[in-house]
């Protein structure tokens, strides 16, 4: 499924709103997520899940091909652990 | 209330203010947009939302593990997981946001 077939669906659910309506909200939900990650925050939504923000040390790489050694600078991951009543559902 | 994490009444807020809904009607179509990725995601579908990232399914054999603290052999199940990976946009955009935090 990608983004305009939800969008298609929650428009049927609901005639009585645009589907621009409907996009602008699909895109608003996924992209308030973004924004909060990428201020440090964690979103947390009760039986689906929790977004939050791993941190990664920096650390010595090489390059595969040359075996040159390369510094790898600390970085900020997203991170999705999937809720309880998720994990649940899928396992029926 | 935690003002680090954020929950669906925060994404409702941001629908009342983006979209112009009602709160009510925006903190059941929040759920109605998580309960449909759930309903794809349980049909074993792939669910792909540009810009932000991919949630999939898989299935996991059974194996033994280990309980880390006493040692003991248990048997973990096989069972269904669901794995995220957030797109190349999404994962800038974090980066850059938490450096120098």
């Amino acid at each position: 499924m990608i983004k305009s077939q939800l969008v298609q669906k929650i428009s049927e659910e609901n005639p009585h709103l645009f589907q621009r309506d409907v996009d602008r909200l699909v895109s608003t939900v996924f992209s308030e997520i973004t924004s909060a990650m990428s201020s440090g925050k964690r979103i947390e939504l009760r039986g689906f899940g929790a977004f939050s923000v791993k941190k990664r040390k920096p650390r010595i790489g090489r390059n595969p091909r040359t075996g040159s050694r390369v510094e790898v600078e600390e970085k900020f991951v997203p991170f999705f652990k999937p809720g309880k009543l998720l994990r649940e559902k899928l396992n029926k | 209330m935690n003002d680090n994490s954020l929950t669906r009444s925060d994404l409702s807020d941001a629908v009342v203010r983006e979209v112009g809904l009602s709160r009510q009607e925006s903190l059941e179509l929040v759920e109605e947009v998580l309960d449909y990725v759930i309903e794809a995601l349980v049909d074993g579908e792939t669910v792909k939302i540009s810009s932000f990232g991919t949630f999939s399914s898989r299935d996991k054999k059974e194996r033994t593990g280990r309980n880390p603290k006493t040692g003991v052999e248990a048997a973990i199940i096989a069972r269904r997981v669901v794995t995220f990976k957030p797109s190349q946009k999404m994962k800038e955009f974090v980066n850059k946001g938490n450096q120098g935090n």
